[in-house]
């Protein structure tokens, strides 16, 4: 067809056949970067008359003002030219001490040298992948896993496996069936992405046998793990568990040196995503590379935050645990306000997972019920939103009677009024559905994950019981830790 | 060359299709200043009414897609407060914008529209409708395609491949509105014909064919980046001229005025054309249909912009 010719003449005229010229400028990954209707969705969902559930948000609302006023004026005192500079890419020595502090805190003891830090945790599941992923390369993950990490996934082209979790994490035997498969067809996968702890976004921990396990799995078949570990001192009841790190440096005998597990940590959770500090702790060939891809990326993470973090950590002995401690009776009481008003409203099938520590709640609702659909009616009909549970799965599918609700960034009464306008939108679906089946009650979900396969409280030894679910929705943004930010935005259009 | 004027672009709203509306609005907006006009973008919320009789522009451009944008709300006011605005009039959005009345009236006219029932939510709780559910089944079959009755988004359209997965798809449609339409599913090409007053008036036929073939998933078939976009569609001359046609009679029908998208099926079966609905704001970004139809027909986006405003003037 003709084209161009004959309109008001145009330069600048961004012609429908003009954009075709950009599509062959794109790079093929950007396939991989797709939008869709439940992303644009979800960015509905930030406005001011919505309760939001839907968050990855911490409460940031408790750090005093007057210690942020004078953190920040001591870094002025003290270093304002090398707070204004770049700083080292490995990050700054006095920050890499206070991540030696977390870590111990953690129970881990790490080497100093073996630490990147990184603006924010997901810039390193973003350098992971830009270091170990060709298109096409298999990384093996959770069913649900973290909402951000999707994106992250896709952009690298990676084909990504998951497994689906129970109230213990990820089945070890069911990884192994998988990487039998794999196997079979000559793949191979990269890594193993875990959140071992309060998984976002399930909710649930991974047992101490199968950390063993899975430590051990890697060993044999000699494949690295990316251990995300951004809550892990959010316990609000129960005892640590060791993190692959440590089990992996036991196992490899050798003090300190972990052979095949790269750690994400973060400050986001313990003290602010607005920092977007966050560091991995890498076998050092790893590290070599991350440095390397981080070069990159952005140079080095701000100074400024890492200036703000070494202050705030030396202020006092402590003092930050103090801060951590804090949060773990803010949120403790939050989350059991959430148990409680999810009992209340959420009906007779739903089913949820009961974190023993974290941000997440997973709730699985009646299988015939699309969360994206609800959320639809939810977030008009009652102004409250969560994040669908099919922004957990890679094929945006999966996942479809589930939800994923934060219980650490509001208020209780705003928690339980949110939980109550959802369980509003939830009864008037089931009772359509009861009208149009003839029967009342309805489906429990069988969804895929294992999740949802207990009723509600799970059972189980290590005490986190997982609830019902199955699988999400689709999802626009998915916030967590760090991930915040970069969830949220919308990437798709 | 038009007179330059005041031009309040009406973007964003509260739809679901509120991203592709700014995208829309942006693109409008970029398109009318090239054009010489005097531009105020509004992103359309609680102050819009307040803030059109503040700018007083001599004309608005309604790139708004979905609720209140599409279904008479907007053009309502803007009639009350008497400024002249593109695109077709309440009564025609109404039509539009509603799926099970537009059906009707496309049935009715003998226009070929897929075998439909529409359903209101409260029948069903008030006038025991579940009941009926069942000689709907018999007198579509499956696969059936459920929608809400307006709404443009993706979200809410359901594929039920049977009896037992038609609850759970019912359901999932009402969640978007109170009145949800059961269609007989079609399998067949996906075409678009916009229409445009004036001559020419049906555009080169746009073809959305989806890259993967996900013909139960509604979702991803309407995704930005599963989808691509043959312009003009690859058809024989007598389907072109017939799906013209019948898009033109559609418009007709309706009342649209101005502009407007009217999409149909190419039956891949019996080779007949069917008419699924007709979008009296149709997206405006330049990688929409219109705009690519427009480009194929030789008319640039902003002498495209042209025509639809001066439309506004001559309702």
């Amino acid at each position: 067809m003709k084209r161009g010719t004959g309109s008001g003449g145009g330069s600048t005229r961004p012609a429908a056949h003009e954009l075709a010229r950009y599509e062959a400028l794109f790079a093929s990954r950007t396939k991989g970067m797709k939008s869709s209707a439940m992303r644009e969705m979800m960015a509905l969902t930030e406005r001011p008359d919505v309760i939001s559930l839907a968050g990855g948000l911490p409460d940031t609302s408790t750090f005093p003002a007057e210690l942020y006023a004078k953190l920040m004026a001591e870094v002025a005192v003290e270093g304002t030219a090398r707070a204004l500079q770049y700083g080292p890419t490995e990050g700054m020595a006095a920050t890499v001490e206070c991540i030696v502090e977390v870590m111990a805190a953690e129970g881990t003891e790490i080497d100093p040298a073996e630490v990147i830090v990184t603006t924010g945790g997901q810039q390193v599941i973003d350098l992971v992948c830009k270091t170990l992923i060709d298109p096409g390369d298999v990384i093996v993950a959770e069913a649900p896993t973290y909402p951000g990490a999707v994106p992250t996934f896709s952009a690298y082209q990676a084909q990504v496996e998951q497994i689906e979790i129970d109230a213990d994490g990820m089945p070890i035997d069911a990884l192994e069936a998988t990487l039998d498969r794999l196997a079979a067809e000559g793949r191979r996968p990269k890594f193993i992405y875990t959140i071992p702890n309060f998984q976002n976004p399930g909710g649930v921990t991974m047992s101490l046998p199968r950390r063993r396990r899975l430590v051990e799995v890697a060993r044999e078949r000699e494949l690295l793990i990316l251990e995300d570990n951004p809550y892990g001192l959010l316990r609000y009841e129960g005892e640590p568990l060791p993190t692959l790190l440590s089990l992996d440096t036991q196992m490899a005998g050798r003090g300190g040196a972990s052979d095949l597990v790269i750690y994400l940590g973060t400050f986001s959770k313990i003290l602010s995503p607005g920092l977007r500090l966050g560091w991995a702790v890498a076998p050092r060939p790893v590290l070599e590379k991350l440095n390397l891809g981080k070069q990159g990326s952005d140079l080095c993470s701000s100074p400024v935050t890492q200036m703000f973090v070494s202050a705030y950590f030396r202020q006092r002995e402590g003092a930050w645990l103090e801060y951590v401690e804090g949060l773990r009776d803010l949120y403790r009481s939050r989350r059991d306000a959430m148990f409680e008003a999810l009992a209340e409203h959420f009906g007779e099938t739903a089913r949820w997972t009961r974190p023993e520590g974290g941000l997440f709640i997973w709730a699985t609702l009646d299988e015939r019920i699309d969360t994206t659909d609800l959320l639809a009616l939810a977030r008009t009909t009652q102004g409250v939103a969560f994040v669908p549970g099919r922004a957990a799965y890679m094929d945006e599918r999966s996942g479809s009677s589930s939800m994923r609700l934060n219980f650490a960034g509001m208020p209780e009464e705003q928690i339980r009024e949110g939980v109550r306008r959802i369980g509003k939108a939830i009864g008037e679906q089931v009772g359509l559905l009861g009208s149009l089946t003839g029967s009342s009650g309805g489906r429990a979900g069988t969804g895929k994950t294992g999740l949802g396969d207990a009723p509600e409280q799970a059972p189980k030894d290590s005490g986190e019981a997982a609830g019902g679910q199955e699988g999400m929705a689709d999802v626009v943004a998915l916030p967590r830790r760090e991930g915040d930010a970069r969830g949220r935005r919308r990437r798709d259009r | 060359m038009t007179q330059a004027m005041k031009v309040a672009v009406l973007k964003g709203g509260r739809s679901l299709e509120r991203a592709v509306s700014l995208r829309s609005g942006a693109q409008v907006e970029e398109g009318l200043r090239r054009l010489g006009h005097e531009v105020v973008g509004m992103d359309v919320g609680n102050e819009l009414v307040p803030g059109l009789l503040e700018a007083a522009p001599d004309v608005a451009f309604v790139a708004l897609h979905g609720r209140e944008g599409e279904d008479g709300t907007v053009q309502t006011l803007l009639e009350a407060i008497g400024l002249p605005y593109t695109g077709s009039g309440p009564s025609a959005c109404v039509r539009c914008t509603d799926k099970a009345l537009a059906k009707h009236l496309m049935a009715e006219a003998g226009i070929p529209t897929p075998p439909f029932r529409s359903l209101r939510e409260a029948s069903i709780r008030d006038l025991g409708a579940a009941a009926a559910v069942a000689s709907i089944e018999s007198e579509l079959g499956f696969p059936m395609v459920v929608k809400p009755a307006r709404g443009g988004s993706a979200l809410g359209v359901k594929f039920a491949s049977s009896s037992g997965e038609l609850p759970g798809a019912m359901v999932g449609a009402f969640s978007y509105d109170g009145t949800i339409v059961l269609e007989r599913h079609v399998a067949g090409r996906d075409l678009a014909v916009s229409v445009l007053d004036g001559e020419p008036r049906a555009l080169p036929i746009v073809e959305a064919v989806p890259r993967e073939e996900s013909f139960y998933d509604y979702e991803s078939r309407y995704q930005i980046g599963m989808t691509t976009f043959v312009c003009p569609a690859e058809l024989p001359t007598e389907t072109t001229t017939r799906a013209q046609e019948l898009a033109v009679q559609v418009y007709d029908l309706l009342g649209c005025h101005g502009f407007a998208r009217v999409d149909l099926l190419l039956d891949r079966d019996s080779g007949e054309l069917w008419v699924l609905e007709t979008n009296v704001v149709p997206g405006l970004t330049e990688t929409s249909l219109l705009p690519q139809a427009a480009d194929a027909a030789g008319i640039g986006f902003d002498d495209l912009l042209s025509r639809i405003l001066a439309s506004a003037f001559d309702r």
